[in-house]
């Protein structure tokens, strides 16, 4: 990466947090259809409430069949709201039409999980990262300009613009993905398990380049993942996951250092550590906690 | 940690060597013996039937009496008819109305099918149901009746039959568009479309229409080898517009004349049946060149003579000398290697690799993806695809030779898998067949491999469901894979596994596909029984903490070589090799939050 500036610098835009929220979900409750006759809806997210400031990170954990894609998708729009409300930048936008949604791709967008089928891979680099922007009316030669700076801005080389997506490992895709979502300049990017497709030393450098690109734009983060490692590297705050409901959310810090709940205490010691001495006192605490809530 | 059997080398970037789709898909096609020749045929009918009544050498339906019937001869190439006509012409001629129909025929199915399939499989709902239902009526007509009663009731011209043979037919375009585009419609880069505020038909039009464009293809090429039969039979039925020159026309006659003259119906047979059968070898090498061709494994037993003297050398003054006398697994400057598609080469994968495994010692390989982990540990299962070639190297396991010298032997490495060394993988759930109970699987190598009674078999099932912590085996034995969670079929296949007391159990990231809570649990018991039963554990993993809880020893492997062994640690705590310390350093575990993890040099 060529990127020159310090990570920490005294006109940091994180120094100060602003403290007027990006995203407020309350009460959220997501339902699906069963898909059979008389049967009652699955209700994958149970009332749940969480609040994004600028240029923070939610870290969103919890492990699989917990709701925490689904709440990424339904403040997407991607999936079926029952009730509760989603304030982005003020306004309501529970039940946004289409045309509303489609204002909305430039202060909202997404990173998925799955860099190989997140990308068209029939459609060429420059192709997928200037979408976004021909929705917005950017002419052709703004619109190369952009996808030039976009490129830059995930540090993969120009060239990259004319080639289609197969051609790049998987951590490349995942920077043409960031790239197309930081495409409108948008205040907040749901990362949907970013990075937990990547090989470790990917991971890295994908997570270094998120820390950077909110240092640098203040974008906000909703970042969903199943890895708690992963989540207090990148977040400010943390809600842990459980079931369809948040069991604990505070501090990114306090959360994981100190938790509270049974839950997310489990979770963190079934995160296996790289030291034997230190797992093998893990595993021990661990089992303790385990005899003790049978 | 994508490490697959299907996909066993993703090479990194290489740039500027794949072409796009499109031009990709007319060069393979070009590549391709049998579709050149039904090119080259389809553009001779194509010029045929533009060109055909001018180059024609008599008038197709000039009839000359005193002419009927002549043999073919030096004026007359193919004969005469009954009527004196140039049967030569004719077939020049008649190849027009044959093109034409085919062509009616494709643009009214694909116009008709495509948008009904797009607007049906893309916003679903009423419009599915609808178009579901009126294509399952459409399925349901037989053709050729339909086609006759409509030359009755709206004439005989070929633009009419062919609409409504078009339409007929759409059903299946329609059936073919809805069911691809349901399953591209959920493809994570829509949705990204969607966020990005893009509008349904670009949508449509940009993502969708492009990943249904290939089977069509496919399809169209058969529905006009269709068409033309079709046409030509209603022709031959005497459907066809009175007066034209077509093939089915001639066919009718010439079934007429059999008595006569058998060449008549000979010669538009031929021109029928070539034509048909360009379309149909021209949709099959379309279906290769554009799905790509299933790769034809050269089984040449290719020796790669350089790479085996290197590695006879290297066994010399190898690392593989320290190896102890007493391992139980030694593996010996293995190499693996893949043909490189349509190039007389081998690209590597594993080479050189050297390790052992004592009894009861549990050796962790860790590496990332494309650090031919999994391709070692396939190795000395025997359980390599087809298309791998071991290209140096030896394996040993407890005085069998399983690789020697670059040359598998499968029939003891397959004596001993599921005996003495046994296997869990690592996608519990597609390792289980859908179509048998647990019990059943778990039972039935009880019976072929170790030689016990059904009911003895059954009740070792479930001891051995019983001893993985399965509280309620009786249940399990009755399920089946779908109705049982990943971390319960990982239990039922280490089950499955330690039901012959293996001497060595081999784990391909067995818990990379857990929820961290069920990993830890998994952990937990493969030491338990690790333990218990002294086995030894060959464990590949990505995953340094996996490594740390319940490894021994570990090697690292990059990019197929071994750079690094040792205790876990020592390798762990103070790595030697810069690629462990790399790695070791791209670990989140006590980093401070938010901090740079990787140098300034990409």
């Amino acid at each position: 990466m060529s990127i020159s500036q310090p990570l920490t610098r005294a006109d940091d835009p994180v120094g100060q947090p602003d403290e007027r929220p990006v995203l407020r979900v309350d009460n959220l409750v997501v339902e699906y259809p069963s898909g059979r006759f008389r049967r009652p809806p699955v209700r994958v997210l149970h009332e749940v409430s969480i609040s994004i400031n600028r240029s923070q990170t939610l870290g969103l954990v919890g492990e699989s069949g917990s709701g925490k894609t689904t709440l990424g998708r339904a403040i997407l729009g991607l999936a079926p709201v029952r009730s509760g409300k989603i304030t982005f930048l003020g306004r309501d936008i529970t039940h946004a039409a289409r045309r509303e949604r489609r204002q909305l791709g430039a202060d909202l967008q997404v990173v998925f999980q799955d860099p190989y089928t997140s990308l068209n891979p029939s459609m060429r680099v420059a192709d997928i990262l200037s979408e976004p922007l021909r929705v917005r009316g950017y002419g052709k030669a703004a619109g190369r300009e952009r996808v030039r700076e976009l490129l830059d801005r995930v540090a993969l080389p120009t060239n990259a613009a004319d080639r289609l997506p197969r051609e790049f490992s998987g951590g490349q895709r995942q920077r043409v993905a960031i790239a197309r979502a930081l495409a409108l300049s948008p205040k907040l990017i749901i990362c949907d398990e970013p990075v937990s497709a990547l090989d470790l030393s990917t991971q890295a450098r994908v997570l270094d380049l998120l820390l950077e690109i909110q240092r640098d734009t203040g974008v906000a983060y909703l970042f969903v993942s199943h890895d708690l490692d992963v989540v207090r590297h990148v977040s400010h705050d943390v809600a842990v996951m459980l079931h369809g409901d948040i069991v604990e959310q505070g501090p990114s810090a306090q959360v994981i250092e100190d938790p509270q709940h049974a839950y997310t205490q489990r979770l963190l010691l079934a995160s296996p550590v790289p030291d034997p001495d230190e797992q093998r006192e893990r595993r021990e605490q661990r089992r303790r906690v385990l005899a003790e809530s049978t | 940690m994508t490490d697959s059997l299907a996909s066993p080398i993703l090479p990194e970037v290489e740039i500027g060597e794949t072409p796009t789709a499109r031009s990709g898909m007319l060069r393979r096609l070009l590549h391709d013996p049998a579709g050149v020749v039904a090119l080259s045929l389809l553009l001779v009918v194509v010029v045929i039937g533009i060109i055909g009544p001018w180059i024609a050498p008599y008038d197709p339906s000039h009839a000359a009496l005193s002419q009927a019937f002549k043999s073919p001869s030096g004026q007359h190439w193919l004969g005469t008819d009954s009527a004196g006509r140039d049967i030569f012409s004719r077939i020049l001629a008649g190849t027009r109305g044959t093109i034409v129909s085919a062509a009616i025929a494709i643009a009214v199915a694909e116009v008709v099918g495509v948008t009904t399939g797009l607007v049906a499989g893309y916003y679903g709902k009423w419009m599915d149901l609808l178009g579901n239902w009126v294509s399952n009526i459409l399925l349901s007509l037989p053709a050729v009746i339909v086609l006759i009663a409509s030359a009755a009731a709206l004439g005989k011209a070929v633009a009419i039959s062919m609409t409504v043979f078009g339409v007929l037919v759409s059903a299946g375009v329609y059936r073919l568009t809805r069911s691809t585009v349901r399953t591209v419609r959920n493809e994570l880069y829509v949705d990204a479309a969607r966020v990005s505020g893009v509008r349904d038909m670009s949508i449509i039009g940009r993502h969708i229409l492009y990943v249904v464009r290939s089977p069509l293809i496919i399809q169209a090429a058969v529905l006009a080898g269709f068409a033309i039969t079709i046409q030509a039979s209603l022709e031959f039925l005497g459907l066809g517009q009175p007066g034209s020159v077509t093939w089915g026309v001639m066919l009718n006659e010439g079934v007429t004349n059999i008595y006569t003259n058998t060449d008549l119906v000979l010669w538009p047979a031929i021109a029928i049946t070539l034509t048909v059968a360009t379309f149909v070898v021209l949709g099959s090498a379309l279906r290769d060149a554009l799905e790509g061709r299933p790769a034809t494994p050269r089984r040449r037993r290719s020796r790669h003579e350089p790479a085996r003297v290197l590695a006879a050398h290297a066994g010399v003054v190898g690392s593989a000398m320290s190896a102890p006398t007493d391992a139980l697994l030694t593996v010996r400057n293995l190499g693996i290697g893949y043909p490189i598609a349509g190039r007389d080469a081998i690209r590597p994968v594993v080479e050189d690799v050297s390790f052992h495994v004592n009894p009861g010692e549990v050796l962790g390989i860790v590496g990332e993806s494309g650090s031919g982990k999994t391709q070692t540990a396939f190795a000395i299962l025997g359980l390599l695809p087809l298309e791998a070639r071991v290209l140096s190297g030896s394996v040993d396991f407890a005085g069998h030779q399983l690789i020697k010298n670059g040359d598998t032997a499968p029939k003891e490495i397959s004596a001993l898998r599921g005996r003495r060394i046994a296997y869990i993988p690592q996608e519990p759930l597609s390792n289980l067949d859908p179509n048998f109970t647990i019990g059943h699987q778990l039972t039935r190598p009880l019976v072929k491999k170790l030689g016990l009674s059904k009911a003895d078999a059954k009740k070792r099932a479930l001891e051995l469901l019983d001893s993985v912590g399965i509280a309620d085996a009786q249940r399990v034995v009755r399920s089946y894979a779908h109705q049982i969670s990943g971390g319960m079929a990982q239990r039922v296949l280490i089950a499955g596994a330690i039901s012959c007391k293996p001497d060595l159990l081999v784990a391909d990231e067995p818990t990379t596909a857990l929820d961290v809570t069920v990993q830890a649990d998994v952990l937990d018991l493969l030491r338990d029984l690790q333990q218990q039963l002294g086995m030894a554990m060959l464990m590949v993993t990505h995953n340094f903490g996996v490594v740390s809880d319940i490894c021994d020893r570990v090697v690292v492997m990059q990019s197929g070589l071994l750079v690094e062994s040792g205790d876990v640690t020592t390798v762990l705590r103070s790595p030697r090799e810069p690629y462990t310390q790399s790695l070791l350093r791209a670990m989140l575990h006590n980093k401070p939050p938010m901090t740079r993890l990787t140098a300034d040099v990409d």
